[in-house]
């Protein structure tokens, strides 16, 4: 069974944006996709800066991928895979994430 | 009588030519009356590319100068004059025609000579030599009452004239001395796979053949007798058996020369004579000449650096080449006979598909010391780079020319050059420059070939450049279609109007309505973002806009490498009080920020975390500060001088109107930054000229400069109009910048904007002072409506709750973000590098 831990209200996402959560040390950004009313959740971290930033990149897709952009260097990863997708050698964790009962909740399991 | 001194430049070929363009351009262009002696008819024109006259290319078309050159320059050519002696003693030069210049500084760059062997019947007609525009047009004439062409010597340059030939329509033959072809820069194996492919194309190769005399042929005009018995008919005969420096005028005149010819020059391109310095093909250093444009384009750019009294020095130069025969590919890098001690071999030959290739590798195998490509060329950039700036090879250096392997592995993508990489050798363009250019708004190949000049010398790094401009393309998001991302087939203009059309106010409304579906990207939000903030003014966090900023905006402040941020509260004009001051100060220190005055006029704090942002600002708001808006695409700083009211020369209250046209235009959102300077008098200590929109002082009113631009290409501002007062000076600005706002690109400077205006600055003032679009009073009434509707973006932010939450780092805890660590350097914070994070953790470890 996967071990779902709660993060905060849905209320608390931004649309289209992000935020930031500390699961268990781990600094994890959370994108709400308000078109799609989806959840993606990325390790915050950023590999280019080496600094925890990706919560406070921009959101959008490339080719209906979609994607969080840096905000230092500008590189894209994408939310389902966690893929940079201008360095095939780069790969940042995703983790699985979900809506229930108004409560975003996250597992570090995945 | 001018003070100046008179600097002469002997031979208007390609690198006179350059020097000429790179000291023009230079600060001390002023310093000297400059003449020219040029001997050929025409100045100087393109000789690299001079094989594409027959493939169409007028004179007009290869000529390097650009219109007016000399004129505004107030350059004085002797065209069709050829410099004969030069009296050093007395330093002047005479010339043919009988012009007697005195001289203060003199520039050699009188190029080469074609070498024709003195062979019995090399002078008969019909026998050309490959160099000037002359000798084309004599070949084309005689091309059309002949059938077969000869060119006797196989290098580089008799490649390419038999390339010439063939466009003639000639049977073309190469006639090479020695066993191989291009025996300067290949192998034996590689020179063989490339005569196959010449035989190839239908030309036929003839080495290791000694021609001992030209004489009358049986069929054709001529018959070539070789050495070894063997004869070849042809009708025409074309010399390409070297080149020699052209030094009799330094001979004649006492110069030294060295022992093979040339004019012998140091590091500084100084001859024997103080006074005297030469460049390009004529000089000859440390024993070398160079036989390429490249090296003597960076003596130009040496002796324009010595002229300026800047050291510099020429260091020789990389003679690696590819060569642009058609559907051939050949290049040759660096110690390709690997000649180095110790120097190990790879070869790769492939009989089927002819292509050879051959890597010259340091003993520890970790460095690459020369390469020879022969039928695929396609890693010359690649190999070029790792030579040039000494990168360190793969483990396996084979597999930068293995086939298969090759695909993945030669792996140097332009993401793993460093910023120093020399991209484009002719010019000196290394990728850090491209990369600005690119930033500063290139998104073309044509873009770029204006701005740094790379590939508009001998075209060889144009594959490279491409791969930059594509790799630093995507990197920030830019598409070269004009379409502003896949999420819009339109431009960022034809976005502007329909958002003006239609009365949108929101990103979702106009994804919706005009996108071709998606959740949008960075590129699209930030410029839709950007044009509702332009046009409504609204404030720019409300709901439905926060999604379409970057950080800097979402946050109001300007992330900095460690993920922290700064903030730059607005001083109006470069004014601040010393409550002010004080003020900045006290808050500075309580959150201990690190504090630095900018090149804009005012006091940056840096280092703040984003959940300290509200409470900082909470703070300098209470004493009287607002946003200054450095984070926004959007009016930065009106910086002023000390004007009228203290300095003894003001004309007027520069001062004053800054801080009136600061307040007038902040929160002005753009498609780029746009920066003010008022001067007080004309000596213009704020440096108006370099800014978007620049005022200085005069006793008759305010001239107003429109389009200048520090940055990575500085441009002057133009002068837009005189002896305003000021209401008419504001309905000037309000129309300029909304027309500004309304027509230029994503990411586009106003200095840029004009630069792809049609019709140039006369079109900005017919639109904006004669109102010829008709549109003046909705510019004014567009920008009336942004000043009204000013707000500060900070304080709306601190009053409401709901946008506060925002800026906590963690939604679900009170911590704050543990990596960021400061340590101290001249007593303030500065970021920790990587290094002392590290030992930072260590030491929490333990
Ligand atoms: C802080 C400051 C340097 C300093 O310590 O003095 C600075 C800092 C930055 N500049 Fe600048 N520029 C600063 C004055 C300038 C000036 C001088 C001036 O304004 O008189 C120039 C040349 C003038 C001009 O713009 O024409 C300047 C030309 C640039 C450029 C090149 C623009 C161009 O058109 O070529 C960039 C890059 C860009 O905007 O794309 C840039 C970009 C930046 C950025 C935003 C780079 C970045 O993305 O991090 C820097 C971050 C600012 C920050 O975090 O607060 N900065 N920058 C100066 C802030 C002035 C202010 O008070 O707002
Ligand atoms: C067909 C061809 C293809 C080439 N391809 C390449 C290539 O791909 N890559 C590359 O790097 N290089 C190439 N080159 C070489 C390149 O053109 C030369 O390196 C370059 O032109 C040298 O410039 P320069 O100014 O030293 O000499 P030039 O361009 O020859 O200019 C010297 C000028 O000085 C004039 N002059 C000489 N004496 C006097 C005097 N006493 N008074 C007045 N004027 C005088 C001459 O008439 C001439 O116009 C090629 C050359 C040719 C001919
Ligand atoms: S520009 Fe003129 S008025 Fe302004 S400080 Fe300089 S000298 Fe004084
Ligand atoms: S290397 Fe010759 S044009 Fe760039």
């Amino acid at each position: 069974m996967t071990k779902w831990i709660d993060i905060c209200a849905s209320d608390d996402l931004q649309a289209d944006s992000g935020i930031c959560a500390l699961v268990e040390g781990q600094q994890v950004a959370i994108f709400y996709a308000s078109k799609d009313k989806t959840v993606y959740a990325i390790d915050n971290y950023d590999p280019f800066g080496k600094v925890h930033v990706l919560s406070r990149g921009l959101f959008g897709d490339i080719k209906g991928e979609p994607m969080i952009c840096s905000p230092l260097y500008k590189q894209h990863f994408s939310l389902l895979t966690g893929a940079c997708f201008e360095d095939n050698t780069v790969k940042n964790k995703i983790y699985p994430i979900r809506i229930e009962n108004n409560r975003v909740e996250i597992s570090l399991e995945g | 009588m001018s003070k100046k001194q008179t600097l002469v430049v002997i031979g208007n070929g390609m690198v006179g030519h350059n020097f000429l363009e790179n000291l023009v351009a230079s600060d001390i262009k002023d310093n000297y009356d400059i003449v020219t002696f040029c001997e050929e008819v025409r100045p100087a024109y393109d000789r690299v590319h001079l094989t594409e006259f027959f493939s169409g290319k007028s004179a007009k078309d290869l000529s390097m100068v650009t219109e007016g050159f000399f004129e505004n320059n107030n350059i004085k050519i002797h065209l069709g004059d050829k410099a004969v002696e030069i009296d050093t003693r007395n330093k002047f030069v005479t010339s043919a025609k009988g012009a007697a210049i005195s001289y203060d500084k003199l520039v050699l760059a009188t190029g080469s000579y074609p070498f024709v062997p003195p062979v019995s019947g090399h002078d008969r007609d019909n026998c050309f030599v490959y160099r000037t525009i002359e000798d084309l047009e004599a070949m084309t004439e005689a091309a059309k009452s002949s059938k077969v062409g000869a060119v006797i010597g196989g290098g580089l340059l008799g490649l390419e004239a038999a390339k010439a030939l063939q466009d003639l329509k000639l049977k073309t033959h190469v006639v090479q001395f020695s066993p191989r072809l291009m025996s300067a820069q290949l192998d034996m194996g590689g020179a063989q796979m490339l005569a196959n492919k010449i035989e190839a194309l239908g030309v036929s190769v003839l080495t290791g053949k000694n021609t001992t005399k030209i004489i009358d042929g049986d069929n054709c005009k001529h018959k070539l007798v070789f050495a070894d018995g063997s004869e070849l008919e042809t009708d025409i005969v074309l010399f390409s058996t070297g080149i020699r420096p052209r030094d009799e005028i330094a001979r004649a005149s006492g110069i030294e020369v060295g022992a093979r010819g040339g004019i012998v020059i140091d590091d500084q391109c100084k001859t024997s004579d103080p006074d005297i310095y030469a460049i390009g093909e004529c000089a000859v250093w440390k024993e070398q000449t160079f036989g390429l444009v490249a090296p003597g384009y960076s003596m130009a750019r040496t002796v324009v650096a010595n002229l300026a009294e800047q050291y510099a020095v020429f260091e020789g130069a990389d003679m690696s080449t590819k060569l642009k025969l058609n559907g051939v590919d050949v290049a040759s890098i660096g110690d390709a006979h690997a000649k180095t001690e110790g120097a190990l071999v790879y070869t790769y030959q492939n009989g089927a598909d002819e292509i050879y290739k051959r890597l010259v590798v340091s003993q520890d195998k970790k460095k690459l010391l020369g390469a020879v490509l022969v039928g695929d060329a396609s890693g010359y950039g690649t190999l070029l780079q790792y030579t040039l700036n000494n990168i360190d090879l793969p483990e396996h250096p084979d597999t930068l020319i293995l086939p298969g392997r090759s695909d993945e592995s030669v792996g140097l993508g332009p993401d793993a050059l460093p910023a120093s990489a020399q991209i484009c050798s002719c010019f000196d363009v290394t990728k850090g420059e491209i990369c600005s250019a690119i930033e500063s708004g290139c998104s073309s190949m044509a873009d770029l070939k204006v701005e740094t000049k790379a590939t508009t010398g001998c075209g060889g790094c144009s594959a490279l450049l491409k791969s930059v401009l594509d790799s630093e393309l995507e990197k920030s998001g830019i598409t070269v279609n004009t379409d502003i991302c896949e999420h819009f087939a339109h431009t960022r203009r034809d976005l502007y109007n329909i958002i003006m059309v239609e009365n949108i106010k929101s990103f979702d409304t106009l994804l919706e309505k005009h996108g071709t579906g998606g959740n949008g990207c960075e590129i699209c939000r930030q410029a839709v973002g950007s044009i509702l903030a332009s046009y409504w003014n609204d404030y720019i966090l409300k709901q439905e806009h926060l999604s379409l900023q970057d950080t800097n905006d979402t946050f109001l402040a300007n992330m900095q490498k460690d993920g922290t941020y700064s903030v730059v509260p607005r001083m109006t004009g470069g004014e601040v009080t010393p409550d002010g001051l004080i003020a900045v100060g006290q808050i500075a220190k309580k959150y201990k920020l690190y504090t630095k005055i900018t090149g804009g006029q005012r006091v940056d704090l840096f280092g703040a975390r984003v959940d300290q942002l509200p409470l900082i600002w909470e703070e300098l708001i209470a004493a009287g500060f607002e946003s200054g808006h450095a984070y926004g695409k959007s009016l930065r700083t009106v910086k002023s001088c000390v004007g009228s009211t203290w300095c003894r020369f003001g004309v007027d209250d520069s001062v004053g109107l800054a801080v009136e046209l600061e307040n007038r235009y902040k929160g002005l959102r753009a498609p780029h930054k746009i920066k003010f300077a008022v001067s007080g008098c004309t000596r213009e200590c704020a440096e108006a000229q370099s800014k978007d929109i620049g005022v200085i002082a005069t006793e008759g009113g305010w001239n107003m400069y429109v389009c200048g631009n520090g940055g990575m290409k500085p441009r002057h501002g133009d002068l837009f109009a005189t002896n305003l007062d000021k209401e008419t000076l504001i309905k000037y600005i309000d129309r300029v910048l909304t027309f500004y706002v309304r027509s230029a690109d994503r990411l586009q400077r106003t200095s840029v904007w004009m630069e792809n205006m049609e019709g140039g600055l006369d079109y900005l003032k017919s639109v904006v002072i004669d109102d010829k679009l008709g549109i003046c009073s909705s510019l004014e009434k567009q920008m009336q409506h942004v000043v009204e509707n000013y707000q500060c973006e900070w304080k709306t932010t601190i009053a409401d709750e709901s946008k506060l939450k925002r800026f906590r780092t963690f939604i679900n805890s009170d911590k704050t973000d543990d990596n960021i660590l400061f340590v101290e350097e001249r007593g303030q914070i500065r970021p920790a590098n990587e290094q002392e994070r590290e030992h930072a953790a260590v030491a929490e470890e333990v």
